[in-house]
């Protein structure tokens, strides 16, 4: 076991975990977020997409310790369903969820494509998540969230 | 963060000065605190609602929401038939504790099976608290009118009374099963598009999942399984996972085996540390030919499920004779969240939170298990990842019942993405015969079906008693196929003259098999529907001018028509004279049936590029037409249509189970991969709306209308018939080898 300090959601956070602890068990098991969530441990789905310092990650395959002094957004940390964030009231208003379990990777890879690319066309938002996997098939619902999302 | 102590089953509320409908009950609660026990009895009122002084409604209802929405639609059809708001309704979802026993939320029935009977009970409650507040005002009931739960004279509103006030001590009452309902159009909620209750929490990361359920003192297991199908331990070392940081101890049972650990990562760890030493396995059937050898198991029963003339004489005097065979690959639900459960036993008394569509089964199904009567279980429905079936969500919560049971602690057990994906229940396979005869002027005069389905065990409204791996693990042999009515659909939907559909129930099957969504309907239809298509060929016919041709049932009629006018259909035989000269064709494909034959009608019509040089098929857009009868909420419904035609081109271009002749081996996205963003086509929907007609469900008929759709849109394109599903690269270039060549 090791401490460490992050930075999570504008806060600094101390854990004391084991070295290998992939960051998703730490965000999930240690401080309690839901947001992302363990679909493969394998970085294949994007269920545990977070951000950090600004990008895409994968916290189900990124050890604590390299984690660095990488500073971490979850889906909580870009807004509440008292004051949603663009991308997430975009989700409401399209509905854009079935059992809404792979929405956090889409919602949290669509904002890091919505940071760097203001205007992206349908296939720059269908490549963006690309490797973002839904079961439901809600994926109509879920390019249109994010064409409204930059549209708005 | 105080999500660990917001869950605490010892914090039941207490009925303290609240009053119900028949019954003392709790005031409603969040979704994170257990409800005291209370009636469930299917036939009292108060199993279903409580009203609390300040007019707040707590529906209970045994069906549960698997990501589908049916929980704000069930709370649109209380709301109306109570005469309240929206707003002022919470719902209890699947508590075995609390709720009636509605049955496995499957079948399609949630709307029409669970929304009846929620609707009834409200209707009879709404009747007894007017009657009580028409003696209570002195004046008739006629007279009176409810708005938002408030009673009042109609003439004189300031005299009103409001549900919490009326209901006193409580009115002791039974359902009315022939209470009569609202109607359109006196309706105000029922039939709008209403959004969903749980989607502003889903995508904030506030929402509650079964794997964000967190007991105190809750430990972390996994179960350690062979990769071997059958394989049995021989030996245990565990002497390197005692090293892991967290290690708790090892569970074993027979031939279950778990690690139990203070963290997650741990238990992870710990379990990949045990060294297990596993017997050979029983063994596996060569894949390769997998439906070769499914039609030659024993067959445990033969039934006809459709007999219309003299079949048999109609083939052998016809003119001209069609034959093709189908088979529907073994697959898997492959949900994007592994199975996950706690479970908490103490006192004699085992407390289990699970995603499970079957939390009554499931009482029966763990007693076995965990040697506790099943009145000692108590299973709590807490919405997980989409199921689509049974997946490994019950087996997950036999996992956890079954450790805490014997270490008498609270557990949580997370599957891994390989347990999921190689582990959890699978489709049986699937071989269908088709046989038709057309006359001179290319009619069809007699149609002729062999369906090779596996033999079900499923009753309706029965539990279950299916093969839990920590059953058979610990010496409880359940056997059994448990996969629900496979017949339906087997049976075809025009109407011609002579007809005969047999079905050969297949007694054993190669894997746990289940239920997976719209389960028999789906390979049937594919059947049916290609085998229809082959037909219009034959006669030289437009395929959805050829299908109308025997349709008689205007709705069929109607939504036939609506997919055409969608997709901007023109009337042509195929295939497509301007498929394209280069090596991408084009082509368009069509397919109705109505689902179970009784309820939902559905048509669709694809379209689809198909590379001949790689064999790799696109289907570029779908357009899908629906009608359901009355609609609770349309845009619940579009959400249902729609990811019934996303997962079922899926389904259909890309999944099979694989298998070499010891295990499973697709174990994860990248051997049993699910259709990408990238490939996803248009969808475009036509919702048909029937208000005033029963309202049918809607999560299963669109899935049934799309192999087919697409392997005729194949057709149309190249001419060659898909008819193994899926249609991979590699047999859509051996079908287009095998095809006649193209007209000129």
């Amino acid at each position: 076991m090791a401490t460490f300090t992050l930075r999570v959601n504008g806060e600094a956070r101390t854990v004391d975990v084991d070295p290998d602890t992939p960051l998703l068990y730490v965000l999930r098991d240690n401080l309690a977020l839901k947001g992302p969530r363990f679909g493969c441990g394998l970085a294949q789905c994007g269920a545990c997409t977070v951000h950090v310092n600004g990008e895409a990650v994968r916290s189900c395959v990124l050890p604590i310790e390299a984690l660095k002094d990488g500073a971490v957004t979850t889906l909580e940390g870009l807004g509440t369903s008292a004051k949603p964030a663009k991308i997430q009231q975009a989700f409401i208003d399209e509905q854009a969820a079935q059992c809404g379990y792979c929405i956090n990777g889409m919602i949290m890879t669509s904002a890091a494509l919505l940071e760097k690319n203001k205007t992206p066309s349908e296939s720059d938002i269908r490549a963006a998540l690309a490797d973002n996997l839904c079961r439901c098939g809600t994926h109509k619902r879920i390019v249109a969230a994010v064409k409204r999302a930059a549209a708005a | 963060m105080t999500v660990q102590t917001t869950f605490d089953r010892r914090t039941f509320l207490q009925a303290g000065g609240i009053l119900a409908i028949g019954f003392s009950m709790s005031a409603t609660a969040g979704a994170n605190t257990l409800h005291a026990p209370k009636s469930v009895a299917k036939e009292a009122v108060d199993s279903w609602l409580t009203i609390s002084p300040d007019n707040k409604v707590t529906i209970f209802v045994g069906k549960v929401d698997l990501g589908t929405g049916s929980r704000t639609a069930l709370m649109q059809l209380a709301a109306d038939e109570l005469d309240v708001s929206f707003g002022r309704i919470e719902m209890v979802m699947g508590d075995t504790a609390t709720t009636p026993d509605q049955w496995l939320t499957a079948a399609n029935l949630t709307i029409f099976q669970g929304g009846g009977e929620l609707r009834r009970a409200a209707a009879s409650a709404r009747r007894a608290l007017v009657e009580r507040a028409a003696q209570r005002l002195g004046v008739p009931a006629g007279d009176l009118t409810v708005e938002d739960g408030v009673v009042s004279v109609k003439a004189d509103p300031n005299r009103k009374l409001s549900y919490g006030e009326v209901i006193g001590d409580g009115v002791k009452l039974d359902v009315d099963a022939k209470i009569e309902l609202k109607k359109a159009p006196t309706y105000k909620v029922i039939g709008k598009s209403i959004r969903r209750v749980d989607i502003p929490a889903k995508v904030t990361g506030e929402f509650t999942y079964v794997h964000d359920v967190r007991v105190p003192g809750m430990l972390h297991a996994r179960v350690i399984r062979p990769d071997d199908f059958g394989a049995r331990i021989a030996s245990v070392d565990d002497s390197a996972a005692r090293q892991v940081g967290g290690f708790v101890q090892t569970v074993r049972k027979g031939d279950f085996l778990a690690v139990v650990a203070r963290n997650e990562w741990a238990a992870i760890k710990a379990a990949r540390a045990v060294r297990v030493t596993w017997t050979p396995g029983t063994g596996l059937p060569e894949q390769a030919t997998v439906f070769e050898t499914w039609r030659k198991l024993p067959v445990a029963k033969e039934e006809v499920t459709q007999n219309v003339g003299d079949a048999k004489a109609a083939l052998d005097t016809s003119a001209r004779r069609v034959k093709a065979t189908y088979d529907f690959a073994v697959q898997t639900h492959a949900t994007i969240g592994p199975s996950c459960a706690v479970a908490d036993f103490q006192g004699g008394k085992l407390t289990v939170w699970t995603s499970s569509q079957a939390t009554h089964s499931m009482q029966h199904e763990l007693s076995s298990i965990t040697g506790l009567p099943r009145e000692a279980i108590r299973l709590v429905f807490i919405e997980g990842a989409g199921c689509y079936g049974r997946n490994g969500t019950e087996d997950a919560a036999a996992d956890a019942s079954l450790i805490s049971t014997i270490i008498s602690q609270p557990v949580r057990v997370q599957w891994s993405r390989a347990d999921e994906t190689a582990r959890s229940p699978k489709s049986p396979p699937r071989t269908m015969d088709m046989e038709a005869g057309l006359d001179v002027q290319g009619n069809v005069v007699a149609w002729a079906g062999d369906f090779y389905i596996a033999l079900n065990h499923i009753v309706a409204f029965k539990p279950l008693d299916f093969p839990l791996l920590a059953a058979s693990e610990t010496g409880l042999p359940k056997p059994g196929n448990w996969v629900g009515f496979l017949f339906q659909n087997s049976g075809q939907p025009y109407q011609f003259a002579n007809v005969r559909v047999n079905t050969r129930h297949i007694a054993e099957t190669f894997f746990r098999s289940s239920h997976l969504r719209s389960p028999g309907r789906i390979e049937n239809s594919f059947a049916n529907e290609a085998f229809m298509d082959e037909l219009a060929a034959a006669a030289n016919a437009d395929p959805a001018e050829f299908r109308l041709r025997y349709l008689k049932d205007q709705r069929a009629i109607d939504v036939v028509q609506a997919a055409m006018k969608l997709a901007g259909w023109q009337a042509r035989s195929g295939p497509n004279p301007n498929a394209g000269s280069g090596s991408v064709v084009t082509g368009r494909g069509i397919s109705y049936l109505r689902y179970n034959n009784a309820i939902t009608y559905v048509a669709a019509v694809a379209e689809v590029e198909v590379n001949k040089e790689t064999g790799d098929i696109r289907v570029t857009r779908v357009c899908a037409s629906h009608d359901c009868g009355e609609m609770v909420n349309p845009d619940g419904v579009a959400n249902q249509v729609e990811g019934g035609v996303l997962q079922t081109v899926s389904r259909t271009l890309m999944e099979s189970v694989t298998w070499d002749r010891s295990k499973v081996t697709s174990v994860d996205w990248a051997s049993y991969p699910i259709m990408r963003h990238t490939q996803a086509p248009k969808v475009e929907i036509a919702l048909i709306d029937r208000p005033g007609t029963p309202a049918w469900g809607a999560g299963e008929p669109t899935a049934c209308a799309i192999p087919a759709a697409i392997a005729n849109a194949v057709f149309d394109a190249t001419g060659a018939r898909m008819r193994s599903l899926p249609f991979t690269p590699d047999k859509v270039k051996a079908a287009l080898a095998a095809a006649p060549p193209r007209r000129a």
